[in-house]
């Protein structure tokens, strides 16, 4: 599936961001993560392949979320909308 | 609008994007199906945008924003959706199929879209007329309050 990688020094965490292209808080998330060094992934789902939208369409039912951004970190903690003090607590950040 | 101009100027491509990949300025923080009858509601300014902006003072997307937010007084923030999840999941029907083909194992998404009750309201104050759901927290024409938009009712007389 064509998901981007932003490298980073932080890896205590898996982190996944379902985004838009061309959405302003998904921007926003990405970049808070990115100045914060999180190693993280990310996929564009309004530009994505019929085929990876088909998995994408399935990961996003079974997690019940149709908002963006939508953080999933270690499969596990899911945050959804642009939550400054949620993403630092659940990576552990200042 | 947001005041930021940045923000400003993100939000405002993420729309023109919109507009040429759809052939209409679906909100660009929302995922839009691509089809006109189901994408109608978020269609900028969306249906939301009101409830949105008096409460949480910004619209979902950060377009518009109460007048606090404007003059700086309040930080824009991202709000939660108002948006039925079952419209929402109208954007995840595959890319090929139409309305009438959705499968029925889909839970929750109906073929045909939800018809909400849809009502003409005028202004009182300066004629302006609106077909929606609620009348508008203010007029865009005269600036009058929604206390002055009364419902017009279309009924059918037979006369002699």
């Amino acid at each position: 599936m064509n998901v981007v990688a932003v490298p980073g020094e932080m890896k205590d965490h898996k982190v996944l961001v379902y985004a838009l292209s061309t959405c302003v808080w998904c921007k926003r998330t990405k970049e808070f993560l990115k100045d914060r060094k999180v190693h993280y992934e990310y996929v564009d789902v309004d530009l994505a392949s019929p085929e990876d939208r088909k998995r994408i369409e399935d990961d996003l039912r079974r997690l019940n979320c149709y908002s963006y951004p939508a953080v999933l970190i270690d499969d596990r903690r899911l945050i959804v909308g642009f939550k400054l003090d949620d993403l630092k607590e659940a990576l552990e950040l200042r | 609008m947001n005041p930021e101009e940045s923000f400003l100027k993100d939000l405002l491509e993420g729309l023109k994007k919109n507009e040429e990949r759809y052939g209409y300025p679906s909100c660009p923080c929302r995922l839009a199906s691509g089809n006109f009858e189901f994408d109608k509601d978020i269609i900028c300014p969306c249906d939301y945008r009101d409830p949105d902006v008096e409460e949480f003072g910004t619209c979902y997307c950060g377009l518009y924003v109460r007048k606090d937010v404007f003059e700086g007084k309040v930080p824009p923030v991202s709000i939660p959706e108002r948006r039925p999840q079952e419209k929402q999941m109208r954007a995840y029907a595959m890319p090929e199929e139409t309305p009438s083909s959705v499968p029925s194992s889909t839970a929750g998404i109906t073929a045909k879209p939800v018809k909400s009750e849809l009502k003409l309201w005028y202004c009182k104050q300066c004629g302006y007329v609106v077909f929606r759901e609620e009348p508008p927290y203010i007029c865009p024409i005269c600036k009058a309050k929604r206390e002055f938009f009364a419902e017009i009712r279309i009924g059918t007389h037979t006369l002699g």
